[in-house]
């Protein structure tokens, strides 16, 4: 069970979260302008990314707030996490920030 | 009394007597001892019959490592736990024990044949010669596999204890209480750490407490451990933890921890659970686990008496018992020379020491002092054999030249053959975590390299030998992990004084004049796997060490290879020309011993399974003979049978009721969000399929939710309180999903908007008051509002007063009668129920469940969310395109819809079907075909979603998707079901009132 930094709250359990998947899928403004190749891209396609993840967390049985996180797929370790509308930190090399 | 107990020495209590039964032969033991030791003190070797071959086998280890002696006790019929380590069974008075795999008993066991037809039985044997007629495998083919092949077997009856569980946190989990996890302990409380030290074991102390002659900083160990022990018991900040097994390391530094409370004790005491889970979340480990020894592999290594020297060590200095009056000790490492001399010194025999290692190496102090002591050693040995049938009476000890050259051998007589191969660093715990592992070659084992989580290997399990060595290594970790948890921690140093023999052996399978010896030589003794079969594996190619494993089997099962891996791995590496960390490891499996369900379980059985949520009329409903279904965590009520009714005829009545004078129904487990903000219109546009800007405030609209696929993901009826107040109802099982479906889009893609959302479900009752007569009941009730027809329009919304309660009451049917949805909180619910109850009696009014409301809804065509789509329906799909808001420029669902896939005129549409035969009533979930006598596999194009008896229509109908199947109507289709096609013709989904008059009175 992993411990997540809840960006409003602090360190939590993972009993407390649900997990929102990748973060930074952008639903367009108007969909009636996407083509069906676009709208299946939105859909439907997701990384695997092997490493560092941007994913979308829920403290649902918390605060209730989404927010991000960067997680290392291979460690199950989370670099950062941060409130859903911030950008990203840089990530270099080896997760350093 | 016995003749293997030595008359002083150890930790037993010879002043404690305990009688106990094996296989219903008496015995006695004394406090202290484990079912193994008394029973060796007894002289009984055999305890067990192999996996597979059925072969004799008596007790390998005296710790968790275990592999043969795997045990039944039985308290009662439903205290029987099979498959315990007879090593680990802590003896108590009356304790009643019982061997496994074997009939009809040990001594004779008819299953002893499959060794003779073992030639027969090769590695992957059943995988080959199994494999047809493909349906005898379920059949008979497994059934009888399994039979033959076993552990022990499972109570049948509940289990009446009951078991705890736990969270706990800390700055250092110290797994593992010998010299090194001790030391570690003091350290790091020293420095002001929670500390929790947890072992297996009943006692703590691990190796110190196997060791006749050690000193600790000038003291006994014995001493020393039980002052270190005292002063950690005493830090109010150190939680001492015995016969508790680290079983799991998961991520972020979580430990599951198994403590056994009760087990041991001859008296169950009430109240207490017999085992408690311990989730200990630590900020640093130290893994302290200590090495196992292995044994080593040549032909009837697995004879009863053949055993592990550092076994008998561990019986004779521990438990005061003698595991024979004549040893030979074979052994590979110099600590397997202590056991000859602790044996010696217990009044035992030494008939040799055969040393297997080859020539070269440098010897250790322990052969030394063997030496020293007059034993007779034989170097650059081997060993081609062992006499004996239910015990070992004989050992062929052969001398290897330089050139590898074997000689014929000489039997030496015996009654116990010790074994030691060199020991095997207890990596599990670090390689759970995903901690590298390195080879290291001086000791012929793999060591923990660099951890993956905040853990610090220590001691035996760190690689490391030597009692002085043991304890800085501890010590250091100790310090390493307070430091690293933020204390300031230096880690206190002792001096141990010890024999020391060295940990290094030599890990494979003995020299034979032959590659393979006519007789068996078995890698894992639990699985029954031999060099044969890991020589077959490699011959029929498979190359990978995790094939090899599951091919072969090794490695597997309760004891997960502790005492077989290596060995396995070093003959696979000798066969193919490989070192030993070129052929790799297999992936350490959490639990490191087994643990019981019930410590996941918990509390979390019978009653406590799940929480249970009960609506308003819950006791009413129970004290009239109610039926309940389980729907989600809500019971709700199936029907109201009178005397003498089955659910049919319950039902029936319930729905003439409604349909003829007057029904109500416990709607509250409906959910219910209160959307309220100056954007809360334009939210629910771009959620829902609808419009909600024309809906005016008092009035109320069927709303359908997509996902963004397009697909119909819930349904409720939407009403406007205010302009800037909505008050939304859900599935009863998808109020949560999509409240959080809801928070999701506010949260992160429409965060201009301003709105918020409430969950109301708890906070409303709902009473459904459905029928001709229902207007009439309700005016009997409530005085400060008009509900007539022209006040109160079909799907309008107003607030009065009902029965002294306020009341938000709904103008809506689900029953296709004229209806009403009484709204009043929640806590005058019952007496709400009651009194409409009790209003409506004079008008005949039925309360009703779920089979009459889902009759009633399906005889008018209402779609079930969940029931009648399956989460690949869209709304034309699902005959609700009409809700649809066609001016709207977005909606969640909407692009999708325009996919080429969603419009093609073959998808599966909502249609109802009637059988012809109009007494025969559909079975849910059965496939429609287009033309009878199809032969499988058949050509499907739809299937049944709802099908049931309608009472009103004196008829069975069914509701159901099928390709294409609005322009079907008419149209005559088959529902296939053994022995017969069942025809039914194609029609509209609402059968009754398809003009919908009645729902206006």
């Amino acid at each position: 069970m992993l411990i997540i930094h809840c960006p409003y709250c602090g360190d939590r359990p993972e009993l407390e979260f649900s997990h929102g998947g990748q973060a930074q899928v952008v639903r367009p403004a108007d969909p009636s302008k996407a083509t069906d190749a676009e709208w299946t891209q939105f859909l439907y396609l997701r990384k695997n990314t092997r490493g560092l993840f941007a994913e979308r967390w829920r403290h649902l049985r918390g605060c209730g707030r989404f927010f991000n996180a960067i997680r290392d797929t291979t460690t199950d370790q989370f670099v950062v996490t941060y409130r859903a509308g911030e950008q990203p930190p840089a990530i270099g090399s080896g997760g350093a920030l | 009394m016995s003749t293997f107990r030595t008359t002083k020495g150890g930790r037993v209590d010879r002043a404690h007597p305990l009688q106990f039964t094996f296989d219903g032969k008496a015995y006695v033991g004394f406090a202290g001892d484990t079912l193994a030791s008394a029973l060796l003190a007894n002289g009984v070797h055999l305890m067990g019959r192999s996996f597979k071959y059925h072969r004799p086998r008596g007790i390998v280890g005296a710790g968790s490592e275990e592999p043969n002696a795997l045990i039944t006790v039985i308290r009662d019929a439903a205290r029987r736990t099979p498959n315990l380590r007879a090593t680990q069974i802590e003896l108590y008075d009356g304790l009643v024990a019982e061997s496994q795999n074997r009939w009809p008993s040990l001594q004779f066991d008819a299953g002893a044949v499959a060794g003779w037809l073992s030639p027969l039985l090769p590695a992957g044997f059943y995988n080959k010669t199994f494999m047809w007629p493909r349906a005898a495998w379920h059949a008979l083919y497994e059934p009888n596999i399994r039979a033959a092949a076993g552990l022990g077997i499972a109570p049948s009856l509940p289990d009446p204890d009951h078991y705890a569980q736990r969270f706990a946190h800390c700055d250092v989990l110290v797994v593992g209480s010998g010299p090194a996890g001790l030391a570690a302990a003091k350290t790091a409380a020293a420095s002001g750490a929670r500390v929790i030290l947890c072992d297996e074991q009943p006692a703590f102390g691990g190796s110190l407490l196997d060791d006749r002659n050690a000193t600790v900083n000038g003291q006994a160990a014995s001493a020393w451990m039980a002052d270190t022990l005292a002063a950690l018991a005493k830090n109010p900040r150190v939680r001492l933890l015995s016969r508790t097994t680290a079983f799991g390391y998961f991520p972020h530094n979580l430990i599951g921890l198994s403590e056994r409370i009760t087990d041991h004790l001859a008296e169950l005491p009430s109240g207490m659970p017999r085992e408690r889970l311990w989730q200990v979340r630590a900020r640093e480990v130290v893994i302290a686990a200590g090495a196992i020894e292995r044994p080593l592999v040549f032909p009837g290594n697995d004879r009863p008496g053949v055993l592990l020297a550092s076994a008998a060590r561990t019986y004779a200095n521990r438990y005061g018992v003698l595991v024979g009056r004549r040893a030979v000790l074979v052994t590979g490492c110099d600590a397997g020379y202590e056991a000859a001399l602790d044996l010696m010194a217990g009044g035992a025999h030494i008939e040799l020491i055969a040393d297997v290692r080859p020539p070269g190496y440098v010897a250790g102090p322990a052969e030394k002092a063997a030496r020293a002591a007059g034993l007779r050693v034989e170097q650059q040995s081997t060993v081609l054999g062992t006499q004996g049938t239910l015990r070992v009476s004989g050992v062929k000890i052969a001398s290897v030249d330089a050139s590898g050259q074997i000689s014929r051998g000489r039997s030496y007589d015996c009654d116990v053959v010790l074994m030691s191969g060199g020991y095997t660093p207890s990596v599990h715990l670090h390689s759970q975590s995903r901690g590298k592992l390195v080879f290291d070659d001086s000791l012929g084992a793999f060591i923990p390299g660099k951890p993956a989580e905040h853990s610090h290997s220590a001691g035996a399990a760190n690689g490391v030998q030597g009692l002085t060595a043991l304890l800085r290594d501890g010590a250091t970790a100790g310090a390493n992990a307070a430091a690293a948890a933020g204390f300031t921690a230096s880690a206190i140093m002792h001096t141990g004084v010890a024999l020391d023999g060295t940990m290094a052996g030599v890990p494979g399978v003995l020299s034979q004049p032959t590659v393979l010896p006519p007789a068996k030589a078995f890698v894992d003794f639990q699985n029954d796997v031999t060099t044969r079969d890991l020589a077959l594996a490699q011959r029929e190619g498979f190359e990978s060490v995790e094939h090899i494993k599951r091919y072969t089997t090794t490695g597997m099962a309760t004891d997960q290879g502790k005492t077989s891996n290596l060995n396995a791995l070093a003959f696979i590496a000798e066969q193919s020309n490989r070192r030993i960390p070129e052929v790799g490891l297999t992936t350490f499996r959490m639990p490191y011993t087994p643990t019981t369900f019930g410590i996941f379980a918990g509390h979390a059985r019978g009653d406590l399974f799940d929480p249970v949520r009960k609506t308003p009329s819950h006791d009413w409903t129970v004290a009239r003979g109610g039926v309940f279904e389980d729907v989600g965590m809500w019971k709700r009520t199936r029907y109201f049978p009178q005397a003498g009714e089955d659910m049919k005829a319950a039902m029936d009545r319930e729905c003439r009721a409604v349909r003829h004078a007057v029904g109500m129904f416990d709607a509250s487990t409906l959910g219910k969000i209160e959307v309220v903000g100056k954007d809360a219109a334009t939210f629910l546009n771009r959620f829902y399929i609808n419009n909600w800007s024309t809906l005016g405030v008092g009035r109320s609209r069927y709303g359908i939710l997509l996902r963004d696929d397009g697909f119909v993901y819930d349904d409720g009826v939407i009403a406007r309180l205010a302009e800037d107040r909505f008050h939304v109802t859900t599935t009863t099982g998808g109020a949560a999903r999509v409240f959080a479906m809801m928070e999701d889009y506010l949260q992160t893609e429409w965060t201009e908007l301003s709105v918020w959302i409430t969950s109301t479900t708890e906070q409303w009752s709902v009473v459904a008051v459905q029928g001709p007569r229902s207007r009439e009941v309700l005016q009997t009730l409530v005085s400060d509002l008009d509900i007539s027809a022209e006040a109160m329009p079909h799907m309008s919304v107003a607030n009065g007063t009902i029965a002294g309660a306020p009341m938000m009451l709904f103008r809506v049917s689900f029953s296709g009668e004229l209806g009403f949805e009484v709204n009043v909180p929640a806590r005058h619910g019952t007496a709400v129920w009651e009194a409409i109850y009790n209003a409506g009696k004079p008008f005949g009014i039925a309360p009703y469940g779920t089979e009459a409301m889902h009759v009633l809804r399906a005889e008018k065509g209402y779609i079930i969310v969940g029931q009648d789509t399956d989460g690949t329906m869209t709304p034309d799909d699902a005959a609700v395109a009409w809700a649809i808001g066609k001016t709207k420029p977005d909606f969640i669902g909407k692009r999708a819809l325009e996919r080429p896939a969603m419009k093609r005129l073959d998808r599966k549409q909502l249609v109802g079907l009637l059988t012809v035969d109009p007494q025969t009533v559909l079975e849910e979930g059965a496939q429609v075909v287009a033309t009878a006598g199809q032969t499988v596999p058949m050509t499907m194009i739809g299937h049944i979603t709802s099908s049931y008896y309608s009472a009103a229509l004196k008829r069975s109908i069914a509701l159901g998707v099928v390709a294409g199947g609005r322009a079907l109507v008419g149209q005559t289709l088959y529902v296939p079901m053994p022995g017969r096609d069942i025809a039914v013709v194609v029609t509209s989904p609402v059968f009754y009132d398809p003009k919908g008059e009645r729902i206006n009175g």
